[in-house]
């Protein structure tokens, strides 16, 4: 499993340089000029064309890349442009917000997902199961930018039991007090995902619950309790583990728009905020980490498949 | 007493708020030791028969309307769900038609051996995994020790078999089902675990109800015979009696259909028509549509059963009558 896992992050390097490539491209294809936006309205030609000059903008797109990934390969991701601080410490900076928002998310997802899909899959056609089932649908079918809004509304403005926005560092005064900040944005985050998840776990172990060594488990006398558990979601869970996957995914994109909502100084609003200043580097840069972290997650989906289900060998 | 009786068993299939019978009064008894054999096609109910008897008909949309179940002197039909547990797997287990699907694809198959043993003998996982391999060993797979740790992959399909009949004789049922456990496997197999099954009664003397849709296989290993149509028992004799003169024409008709190697014939007798459809209604007797002998009393009468010497009892109004 370890070689595998070695020879697996060593395909990592290839998808990295087109990604790369991908999205370089991709950013300078979207007009306006940074020079001109980081002069402001007042500024003449002139004046534009002598820092576009400055910050190297004006040569040819594949040398742009060229100089970009040399830097890259030295573990220098360039400067930001608005910032005119170093790409990695602008990141570094919104990584803690996001981090702790993923965490969060993700613990919210599996507290509320796995346990009400099994109910519901275990209850099967009882009021019960109607319940959570229509739940569900619902939290899937709510934008998350309207599910923030109105969260901040209930919690934040009329009940005021929770900050409305902003995050401090855990360093910052209150410590982990600081938490709290983060409830509702992870909470907006977490229902579509959970949802999803209700419904995976629900949907597998209804097909698992048909399969016949489940009758033989039943035949056993085993009580119908260690049956659902050991036998029925054992095996659903084979399915659910690819789900993780894709959720991460989902995550990434919905983090931009709930971030946004929430004002957090996170990664998701930094890469919003770097598009409309046209900052390359960071944009950039914020992609790769995105890409990289993608992709360990797909692995560690594929690692989970092999443990989960002994007929998955890795090669 | 028999160990296993069952009494004028009514199964239903609900379907749309209607009950649509499967199985009717289906009546016989097993003694202890002894083999029954139940054979007909698919969908005459042979297969609910024997889930009803192990219990495994809960949950689905098949359920006892009447009838009763009695197991070593216990009616089975009315006992709580624990103490029903408490019998499947121990006194009474039951082995499938598909090896292949029948273990679980994500435990090895000792722990898979080793959960009915902790289920209803309180022994510590190591005794269990002694035992588990003894098992393995008494249904002859070879290297018991490492194959306990095989994933159910790992094996065939004759292999997998012999494992479920291991777990199945793990905690010594004086009752074992058999739901057609030859069928899904290659012939020379299917061989060697008939007589894997016959060796192991031999030595445990534990009962066999072996179902199957093959006279053939039911010919070699069982004492007494019933035959299956549409729900109902519409013969059963011993299998010396039935072998030697069958009454019902669907007897006949099956018997008829089994290949033989020494005949000089190019087709096989088939009995003529299909099996009616579950929800088809048939007035009389079910089987006259493709009845050889129906006579217009057929269509309209259910028939009686008759009952000749040895406990040969046919279901039919025109049983062929013994020869001379």
């Amino acid at each position: 499993m370890l070689a595998y896992a070695i020879k697996r992050i060593f395909v990592l390097i290839p998808t990295l340089l087109a990604a790369s490539l991908l999205v370089f491209v991709f950013i300078h294809l979207i007009p306006g000029d940074p020079a001109a936006v980081l002069l402001g309205d007042t500024a003449t030609p002139e004046e534009v064309a002598q820092l576009t000059r400055e910050m190297g903008l004006d040569k040819p797109l594949y040398t742009q890349f060229v100089l970009w990934l040399g830097n890259f390969l030295q573990g220098d991701l360039g400067t930001s442009i608005f910032f005119q601080e170093p790409v990695l410490s602008v990141i570094a900076d919104g990584a803690e917000t996001s981090i702790l928002l993923a965490v969060m998310t993700m613990f919210w997802i599996v507290i509320f997902g796995v346990p009400i899909g099994v109910v519901s899959a275990t209850r099967h056609g009882t009021w019960i199961d109607q319940l959570s089932s229509g739940g569900a649908m619902f939290a899937a079918s709510i934008p998350t930018f309207w599910l923030g809004l109105y969260l901040i509304l209930i919690f934040s403005v009329t009940l005021g039991w929770l900050p409305s926005s902003g995050f401090p560092s855990l360093s910052d005064e209150g410590g982990l007090t600081n938490l709290r900040y983060l409830l509702l944005p992870s909470l907006t985050l977490a229902a579509p995902n959970a949802a999803l998840i209700i419904r995976l776990v629900r949907a597998s172990m209804l097909d698992v619950q048909r399969e016949d060594h489940v009758r033989t488990a039943r035949a056993k006398g085993l009580h119908p309790l260690r049956v659902a558990y050991a036998h029925v979601f054992r095996n659903a869970l084979i399915a659910v583990a690819a789900a993780f996957g894709f959720t991460f995914a989902a995550l990434v994109s919905e983090a931009v728009v709930t971030e946004t909502v929430f004002s957090l100084p996170g990664v998701g609003r930094l890469v919003v905020q770097s598009i409309l200043r046209r900052d390359y580097p960071v944009i950039q840069g914020v992609i790769l980490v995105i890409v990289i972290l993608y992709m360990i997650t797909n692995l560690l989906v594929d690692l989970a498949y092999a443990w989960l289900d002994p007929r998955v060998s890795l090669k | 007493m028999a160990l296993l009786e069952v009494r004028n068993l009514c199964i239903a299939v609900g379907s749309g708020g209607a009950l649509l019978p499967v199985v009717e009064d289906v009546s016989f008894t097993v003694e202890a030791g002894r083999t029954l054999g139940i054979v007909g096609e698919s969908g005459c109910g042979k297969s609910l028969t024997s889930l009803a008897i192990m219990g495994l008909l809960e949950g689905s949309q098949v359920r006892i309307t009447g009838g009763e179940i009695r197991f070593a002197g216990r009616e089975l039909t009315k006992l709580p769900a624990a103490e029903r547990r408490a019998i499947m797997g121990d006194q009474m287990a039951m082995i499938f038609q598909e090896p292949m699907t029948s273990l679980n694809p994500v435990y090895r198959i000792g722990d898979q051996i080793v959960e009915v043993l902790r289920q209803h003998r309180s022994m510590s996982r190591r005794d269990a995994l002694v035992r588990a391999a003894e098992l393995l060993a008494l249904v002859r797979i070879p290297g018991p020790a490492e194959r306990l740790k095989s994933y159910p992959h790992q094996l065939s399909g004759g292999m997998r078999q012999r494992v479920m009949i291991a777990m199945a004789i793990a905690c010594d049922p004086s009752l074992l089902i058999a739901d057609e456990p030859t069928t899904a496997l290659d012939v020379t197999v299917q061989a060697q675990i008939l007589d894997l099954l016959a060796d192991l009664q031999a030595r445990t003397g534990m009962a066999v109800v072996l179902i199957s849709h093959d006279l053939g296989v039911i010919a070699e290993t069982c004492q007494t015979i019933a035959v299956m149509y549409r729900g109902r028992i519409v013969e059963s004799a011993s299998a010396a009696g039935l072998f030697a003169a069958p009454r019902h024409p669907y007897t006949s008709g099956l018997m008829a259909s089994i290949p033989d190697a020494d005949a000089d014939c190019e087709t096989l007798p088939a009995i003529a028509g299909r099996v009616p459809r579950i929800d088809e209604r048939i007035g009389g007797c079910a089987f006259h549509p493709r009845c050889p002998r129906a006579a217009s009393r057929c269509a309209i009468e259910p028939p009686a059963t008759a009952t000749y010497p040895e406990d040969h009892v046919v279901l039919c109004h025109f049983p062929e009558e013994a020869a001379p």
